[in-house]
């Protein structure tokens, strides 16, 4: 099961967890090529992952087959309708280890943030007593990280903004890790609401979030977990990370566009009032005024992403065929062999964690000499597709000291092939810029 | 290897000997212009004399392609009046949407001078932005300063 097409004489490798060439013939958009023929090496799927040809089979089936409004007619198209997106609904469920009902879904992880968002602002002038338990006002605090994607900042700043309350943020080691000294003064009895991600999107670190849930819970605060780049990657049950919220996006987990999913206990969400109102949310209507349905109706207005939502659950079923625990083994070992290829790469700096201890396939870096935007131009040359510049993580790479960085990430069509098409490729941009540095001794840096 | 007919050693030359680079006194705007989704960035001053480009002076960072785009323009720009600038600047942005288009190039040859060498760029969507950083801060700094001198007067 080595799908290696050359490596490096001497090079650690492993067979691989998962059959890589089998998964590859899932992926109709791995046959194509680019840049003149040559062959797709897709390193990115922390911006979108590929999708496997039975996610694109589910949503072509619902629309060929039972597409109707769900939760609205009674007409039989819509009675299979309701079926297939409540089935789904039970799929993600299943998937995480929850009950159906704390499954709402959303367009992305950046709506399912801020969903919870406004409904802790809401929540400060609803009118029923009810949803003001976790009403976020002036003299509250919300703790995020210095680690976050803009969509675990942005909404957190912007919610301070409205309300009065104050951004407090958890920073860095040198090592690419969160610097938790400060953890019990930062979270304190004025914390709301702490804000953290699972995976780094940029640094690849996996944060312990056990010491700061328990934390968090201790002042009474509420947890949101940010799994965009943990959920895909990692078996994740809610029971055993015991947050309040999870929030994942369906595309980064070989899903469809436009669907992502916002996971909440059940009487957290029952406590908080809606952030879109409208069609099929709502409990009973006046003119005067308006009550709402339970969860995760309440958080559901409008005519859902239904075959999104379908596709999405074909995802879930996907990647728990291949055993969620491989699919983060297989990424393990690719991690491992490519930050030991990257970092022999005299110039090359890794930013994050320089080895696989709690951290997941994404890889950043630096080449000395090459800015990432020409490194990446270089590899798109070759075929290989990563992303560079900040990754909606400005801070990061500011604390870090770097303009920006090439990022590589992994998955479960990976192979050594591609990994070592990447490490080629940075030699071949080092050449290009006319920056190779010398070999010292050993040939490592 | 598509590579070279973006990367022309006239730009590569401009990357790494930058003209005009450093900010200087005296100027009448100064400039902070970045690039967001991939954080180039650069600060420009411009001095006027009477509405002659008397200096561009500027720092900056990012990729090869938005600092040897400053570089060229400096060259380009110094002397020339403000409309005859932004001018060259129209011509520049006519160049970096002509999608490679051979034609285009050749019509801005004599205008462009070594700016002509990013027409490989203009293949390449995503880089754009990058060889246009340059001349929108130009056109930013440089209604400022003409604006401030105005008002000087």
């Amino acid at each position: 099961m080595t799908q290696t097409v050359s490596r490096p004489a001497g090079a650690h490798q492993v067979p691989l967890p998962l059959d890589v060439e089998a998964i590859r013939a899932d992926f109709p958009i791995l046959t194509r090529t680019v840049r003149d023929g040559k062959r797709l090496v897709y390193l990115d799927s922390g911006a979108t992952s590929q999708k496997p040809r039975s996610v694109l089979d589910a949503e072509r089936w619902f629309y060929e087959n039972v597409n109707a409004a769900p939760h609205r007619g009674a007409h039989q198209l819509a009675e299979e309708a309701t079926a297939a997106y409540e089935a789904a609904r039970a799929t993600i469920g299943a998937f995480l280890g929850a009950p159906e009902n704390e499954i709402v879904f959303t367009r992305n992880s950046t709506e399912s943030i801020n969903l919870v968002a406004y409904a802790l602002s809401n929540a400060a002038t609803a009118k029923e007593p009810e949803f003001r338990r976790y009403a976020v006002g002036q003299g509250d605090e919300i703790v995020v990280t210095e680690m976050e994607h803009h969509a675990n900042l942005l909404p957190w700043q912007q919610l301070c903004e409205r309300t009065g309350a104050t951004l407090r943020w958890l920073g860095l080691t040198d090592d690419g890790r969160l610097d938790l000294s400060d953890l019990d003064t930062v979270v304190n009895e004025r914390t709301k609401l702490v804000a953290v991600t699972q995976q780094s999107n940029i640094l690849g670190t996996i944060n312990p979030l056990g010491g700061i849930i328990a934390r968090a819970h201790e002042v009474g605060a509420l947890v949101l977990v940010d799994g965009a780049q943990s959920v895909p990657h990692q078996k994740v049950d809610v029971t055993e990370l015991g947050a309040d919220f999870l929030v994942f996006s369906g595309h980064k987990m070989l899903g469809p566009t436009g669907v992502g999913v916002l996971w909440g206990r059940y009487d957290v969400l029952d406590a908080l009032p809606p952030f879109l109102t409208g069609g099929s949310m709502i409990e009973v209507v006046r003119m005067e005024g308006s009550t709402f349905a339970a969860p995760p109706q309440r958080f559901e207005a409008g005519v859902p992403m239904s075959a999104q939502v379908i596709g999405l659950a074909a995802a879930a079923d996907y990647l728990t065929a291949l055993g969620m625990d491989r699919v983060q083994q297989h990424e393990e070992v690719l991690t491992g062999y490519a930050l030991e290829q990257l970092q022999a790469i005299p110039g090359v700096t890794v930013i994050g964690p320089p080895d696989t201890v709690a951290r997941g396939g994404a890889i950043s870096f630096t080449v000395d000499g090459v800015h990432p935007h020409d490194v990446g131009q270089v590899l798109d040359d070759l075929g290989i597709a990563v992303r560079v510049g900040h990754h909606c993580a400005w801070p990061v790479v500011r604390r870090y000291g770097v303009p920006a960085t090439t990022r590589a990430t992994f998955y479960v069509h990976t192979g050594y092939d591609d990994v070592d098409a990447l490490v080629e490729g940075v030699r071949e941009a080092q050449r290009f810029f006319g920056v190779v540095p010398a070999v010292t001794e050993g040939g490592t840096n | 290897m598509q590579l070279q007919s973006m990367y022309q050693d006239i730009i590569l030359d401009h990357y790494r000997n930058p003209h005009g680079r450093g900010l200087r006194d005296p100027f009448e705007a100064e400039v902070h212009h970045v690039n967001p989704t991939c954080g180039d960035e650069v600060t420009m001053r411009v001095h006027l004399d009477g509405d002659t480009i008397a200096d561009v002076s500027y720092e900056g960072q990012g990729c090869s392609i938005s600092q040897a785009s400053v570089s060229a323009m400096y060259d380009l720009v110094i002397g020339k009046s403000v409309t005859e600038a932004l001018g060259t600047g129209e011509h520049f942005m006519t160049l970096m949407q002509s999608k490679g288009d051979a034609a285009v190039a050749e019509g801005l040859e004599d205008e462009l001078e070594d700016a002509i060498a990013f027409a490989g760029v203009s293949k390449y969507p995503a880089r754009v932005k990058c060889a246009l950083m340059s001349w929108m801060a130009l056109k930013d700094a440089s209604a400022r300063a003409l604006s401030t001198s105005s008002e000087a007067n």
